[in-house]
């Protein structure tokens, strides 16, 4: 029996350039939500020792590309890259969600003015620095953003809606190279 | 006349644009109504209601009468201002509200009318009879009266929206707003400074008063220059700061693109900006009022700091012979700046007798008034009365001051009252009716450059105090420190009409005719009047009117009170407000894994929510959907069937008191159920009724995966949210939509099977898998999950998978199910299985059906309680005789039924006091070889047999219909089990 063939969110939507901005799909391992059931803390213990990472909290983010972990909600992150270990499910819930989100990359000189105009959270340098992650809404849709570089922001949306966050991006970009 | 040597203009780069069909010529730097000035043109508009001639009144964004179209076509911008609008080459820009041309306006004729329509005239004229208002006298006055029309086409341009933040905003960069933003921009806040102007300085590009030895607008290009190098300031020009939100939000307009002729077909218009500021300091200045005399409205008479304005930044003079007329000393600078520059002065009028001006080199008449002015479509003469009697004096253009009123609007918008200032006759703010916000310089009334400068650096420092910043000490630059010394003249006594609105010709006359109808109030007076109405809202006229009106009623201007300022200060376009909601943008378009093939094989879409689900799978040789959907109704009946059910909401639920959380949310009992079963499930509301219905599954000891119906995914989240975080959050449960990770597609009929086997890496039995079995299975190499569930009472599953490859397994299932006999269906003949098998969907949990309404009472377990249990049980919701669950079909000669559709007994009137109950779903069923209905009908189950009558008033249907139960298939359900 031939396997199911594997198919991206954002598909040959991505990549894109326009002006100083470009947008392109990540692969960011496995997403999977942590939760903590009971004891507060139990969780970030394992998640420390299992995989190196610090429990972010609300509006952080923590580790780095490939081993990440996003203040996720009210007692839950989301840790992106590795498989989560064994260990987790015995501390807290654990639930894979890898193919529920379309994770792009925005970045370049325009990444913050683009942004500017469909998200309506400060994320000026000084206000949202590496490290920071916030759950909000671009244009209509709910996302995180992760900054994760000078220019680099990370982009969580659902997956059923990854045309329409490509189709908004786009839109602001071309908007925002125009005033270049 | 455009006068060497003079203006901001760039005289080596000449634009030329087209008004009214006609060419004109300009520079760059200059707005249209300085091009058209400098041409020669007066005539700019008509008015609102008498279509008088009128001419440019000022020289900013308050401009009541120079309106004009731009563009052509769908994308036709109407009611710009002249004296906003840059001129470029290509603009094209017409006149409004003028036929056949503004030069001869048919309709100019209401002038002559003019005794009969004063204020309230519609009011009192147009009463009787009744019906005509909306057929005849609206339609024609429409026609007769306003301003410039939208095209009616969709709007083709682009706009955008934007967000910005902020320690300091800085609203206006004249004098007042430069030295705040410098003060603040130095001491390292993050300041932005917005202008509505092009060239930022105000007032000191518009004078000839210097600033730190320098002309002031040197100094101020210089300030700018600074501040633009500068990283933690942001200069937006062109942006007008619109209203003022909660939270130390402000709403702004910026106009991008509207003064480019080359702009990419992607470049915005307008942009609106949500701007978050810490703090804020208004600067932005003050608007001169006009003195109200009998015909001061014609082309050529104009605001004497609006002449300044064109003569020192444009390098045009409005006229050849200036006469100036004002009550106050500002209005002396415009008669010596012209002079200065070689304009002929006829006359500096001053009602004020005893003011001193020694060797001014024009005829000073003191203690003077204008009472009348002459000319047909342009200014001729005046009329001036003084002590010494009448008199004419010949000019082509009139600079009219009647002082200036503070730029308070902002300062309103939450509720904020100004207060009288009486040494200045004008409103100022009430200090402190924005949080955060201050108002300095000439909109706090103050009025001299020197001062000016100092309340913006006053202003800065105090909100770097705030912002714990500390100043950098800049001293504030020397400049003029003029007294400003008025005496109040609002309107010359006289006959005729004098008009203080010109926007919505309001006159006078208008205002005490208002107060002797007993319109006293000045919320009444503007409603009976106009006065304020339109794109100006009473910029120029609001001071002069109420101080009108208090003199008709005798009281003074504080206790008379002025109207509210509410935003937008100025106009803000629709398409800028809603940028990126045109079109695609309206909404997030949800899309499941099998879309793009569903597209392929023709289906058309409909749509659920945000979700699109396929409506069917049409074939060759059907002509019409419902042979497309009886064929796919028989693939479920016969063969197998194929459906994507992705969007249906899914969540992971987990931790030891998973079991309990379910139980207390449901209806039915979970924590009974076997790992490794399914269970369908009844949640209700908190008031009893029912909230959403769908199955839960059990996969392990603490892990439940519960399915919500596509409509309420999001309603069941937010009410588990709310259980677990106010009513149990001691409970070890957490929760995680997983709708989006899995690709789910249900696989009906008796070859369902079969199919399945097909994929699977283990083969299924009965034994292993029997109705409402779960688990995990992989399938096709991609680990899954899979729900021995029905909705459509046939031998049926539901296969999970992650999304990825929710495409590949659709194309799979779909060509497996083809080579059965038979393949994939949409909503419609999912539609028309559920109704046959009685199931319900959120037709019939509309939100006012109880458990006992749908015949699921007895899924209420009594052995324990869960939430609107206590509710449900209220005596009127028990009721026998409520609106109950049943089936329909019909046996009358009239073979349709419709939803919505309502029931009546046979003999009575279709009446609301007779009604029986309605009809929800229904459907075509080739089953049972007819249309078949649900419905409620008040004590239904009692009244299986019943014939009633079925009248649908909107589609003009009626039939007879006979209560059955809602069960038409398979009632024992022995094909599910099968």
């Amino acid at each position: 029996m031939a396997n199911l063939k594997s198919r991206t969110p954002c598909g040959d939507l991505l990549p894109l350039e326009i002006g100083s901005a470009r947008l392109e799909e990540t692969d960011p391992g496995h997403l999977t939500v942590l939760s903590e059931l009971g004891r507060e803390g139990a969780l970030a213990a394992a998640l420390s020792q299992a995989h190196g990472l610090d429990w972010p909290r609300p509006g952080r983010a923590t580790g780095k590309e490939g081993n990440r972990c996003l203040w996720f909600g009210h007692r839950e992150v989301l840790l992106a890259g590795p498989a989560p270990d064994a260990a987790l499910s015995e501390k807290g819930a654990v639930t894979d969600v890898t193919d529920g989100w379309a994770s792009v990359i925005l970045s370049g000189p325009g990444a913050e003015d683009v942004l500017a105009r469909l998200i309506p959270v400060d994320l000026r340098r000084p206000a949202f620095k590496m490290g920071h992650s916030a759950r909000s809404l671009l244009q209509h849709m709910p996302v995180s953003i992760t900054r994760i570089g000078a220019d680099r922001f990370l982009l969580l949306a659902f997956r059923s809606m990854a045309t329409t966050l490509v189709h908004d991006l786009k839109q602001a970009m071309e908007v925002v190279a125009t005033r270049a | 006349m455009r006068i060497s040597g003079k203006g901001r203009i760039d005289r080596s780069r000449p634009v030329s644009f087209r008004f009214d069909g006609n060419r004109y010529e300009g520079f760059e730097g200059d707005t249209v109504a300085s091009a058209l000035l400098a041409s020669g043109v007066r005539l700019m508009g008509r008015s609102f209601k008498y279509h008088r001639p009128r001419g440019v009144l000022t020289a900013g964004s308050e401009e009541p009468n120079a309106l004009i179209t731009t563009g052509r076509g769908a994308g036709r911008t109407p009611n710009v201002r002249a004296t906003v609008q840059e001129a470029y080459s290509g603009l094209e820009a017409r006149s409004q509200n003028a036929w056949p041309s503004l030069g001869f306006d048919v309709l100019a004729v209401n002038d002559l009318a003019a005794p009969f329509l004063g204020a309230g005239f519609y009011y009192k004229t147009f009463m009787w009879p009744r019906r005509f208002w909306e057929a005849v006298y609206e339609p024609a006055i429409r026609r007769a009266a306003g301003l410039g029309a939208l095209s009616g086409a969709h709007n083709p341009d682009r706009y955008e929206r934007a967000f910005a933040f902020c320690d300091l905003l800085v609203i206006g960069a004249g004098p007042t707003g430069l030295m705040a933003a410098l003060t603040a921009a130095e001491a390292g806040a993050d300041v932005i400074l917005a202008d509505e102007d092009f060239l930022p300085g105000g007032r000191l590009n518009a004078e000839t008063v210097e600033v730190d030895g320098k002309p002031g607008h040197e100094w101020a290009a210089e300030v700018v220059a600074r501040l633009r190098s500068m990283d933690n300031v942001r200069v937006m020009t062109r942006t007008t700061v619109t209203g003022v939100y909660d939270g130390g939000t402000y709403g702004a307009l910026e106009r991008v693109n509207l003064h480019r002729g080359d702009r990419p077909e992607t470049a915005p218009l307008e942009c609106f900006w949500r701007i978050v500021a810490r703090r804020a300091v208004l600067a932005a200045g003050g608007l001169e009022r006009p003195i109200a005399f009998r015909n001061n409205d014609r082309p050529g008479i104009m605001m004497a700091g609006a002449v300044r304005s064109y003569l020192n930044r444009w390098g045009v003079s409005p006229g050849r012979r200036v006469t100036v007329f004002g009550n106050n000393d500002d209005a002396h600078r415009t008669a010596h700046d012209l002079a200065a520059a070689g304009v002929h002065v006829a006359a500096l009028i001053d009602a004020r007798p005893d003011i001193a001006l020694p060797d001014a080199p024009f005829p000073v008449y003191r203690g003077a008034q204008v009472c009348n002015s002459a000319g047909r479509k342009e200014l001729e003469s005046i009329t001036l009365q003084s002590a010494s009697g009448m008199q004419t004096i010949q000019t082509d253009c009139l600079a009219v001051s009647g002082g200036w009123n503070p730029t308070v609007h902002l300062t309103c918008h939450l509720n904020g009252r100004p207060v009288w200032q009486p040494d200045i006759q004008a409103f100022v703010p009430d200090a402190g009716a924005v949080p955060g916000l201050r108002a300095a310089g000439a909109c706090n009334g103050v009025f001299s450059t020197r001062a000016c400068l100092g309340a913006g650096a006053e202003a800065a420092a105090e909100a770097l105090e705030a912002l714990g910043k500390k100043g950098a000490g800049l001293s504030v630059p020397e400049a003029e420190d003029a007294d400003y010394a008025l005496s109040p003249l609002w309107a010359v006594a006289g006959r005729g009409r004098a008009w203080l609105d010109f926007q919505n010709d309001v006159s006078v006359k208008d205002i005490k005719q208002a107060a002797e109808e007993n319109f006293r109030s000045v919320e009444h007076m503007k409603r009976y009047t106009t006065q304020g109405m339109a794109t100006d809202q009473g910029k120029n006229s609001n001071v002069a009117a109420l101080a009108v009106l208090a003199d008709a009623t005798g009281r003074g201007i504080a206790e008379t009170g002025i109207t509210t300022f509410r935003p937008p200060y100025v106009p803000v376009s629709i398409a800028a407000m809603g940028a990126g909601a045109q079109g695609k943008g309206f909404a997030p378009e949800r899309f499941t894994t099998s879309h793009a093939q569903s597209r392929r094989m023709g289906a058309p879409m409909i749509e659920a929510g945000l979700w699109y689900r396929p409506s069917f799978f049409p074939r060759s040789g059907e002509t019409t959907w419902r042979q497309s959907c009886d064929r796919e109704v028989g693939f479920v009946r016969n063969a197998v069937g194929v459906c994507d059910v992705s969007t249906l909401g899914k969540i992971d639920i987990k931790g030891p008191d998973a079991a309990k959380l379910l139980d207390f949310v449901y209806t039915n009992v979970f924590s009974t159920l076997k790992v490794g079963r399914v269970r369908y499930g009844l949640m209700l509301r908190e008031d009893g009724h029912v909230l959403d219905d769908g199955t839960c599954a059990r996969l392990g000891e603490t892990h439940y995966v519960m399915t919500t119906t596509t409509a309420a995914a999001g309603a069941v989240m937010r009410h588990l949210e709310f259980v677990t975080q106010c009513l149990h959050p001691e409970w070890a449960v957490a929760f995680t939509s997983v709708t989006e990770h899995w690709a789910q597609f249900a696989v009906a009929g008796p070859e369902s099977r079969k199919l399945v086997n097909d994929l699977m890496k283990e083969e299924i039995d009965d034994a292993g898998w029997p109705f409402m079995a779960c688990g995990e299975v992989e399938v096709m190499g991609a680990a899954g999950r899979l729900f021995r569930i029905s909705f459509s009472g046939e031998h049926a599953y539901e296969i999970a998978v992650p999304a990825r490859y929710g495409a590949s397994l659709f194309r799979e299932l779909v060509s497996r199910a083809e080579a059965l006999g038979g393949g994939a269906y949409g909503m419609e003949a999912l539609n028309v299985l559920r109704i046959e098998k009685g199931h319900i969907t959120h037709s019939e949990i509309h939100g006012r059906t109880t458990a006992f309404d749908i015949g699921m009472e007895r899924m209420v377990s009594d052995k324990k309680d869960c939430i609107g249990k206590t509710m449900a049980e209220r005596p009127g919701l028990q009721d026998e005789e409520r609106e109950r669950l049943v089936g329909l079909r019909p046996v009358g000669a009239v073979k349709q039924l419709t939803a919505g559709a309502h029931l009546f007994e046979r003999e009575a009137e279709a009446v609301r006091e007779n009604d029986q109950g309605y009809i929800t779903s229904v459907a075509f069923s080739p089953d049972v070889g007819s249309f078949i209905g649900l419905g409620f009908v008040k004590g239904g189950p009692e009244r299986m047999g019943e014939v009633l009558r079925m009248v649908d008033h909107l589609r003009e249907l009626e039939a007879e219909v006979e209560i059955c139960s809602p069960v038409f298939v398979d009632p024992e359900g022995g094909r599910t089990r099968g």
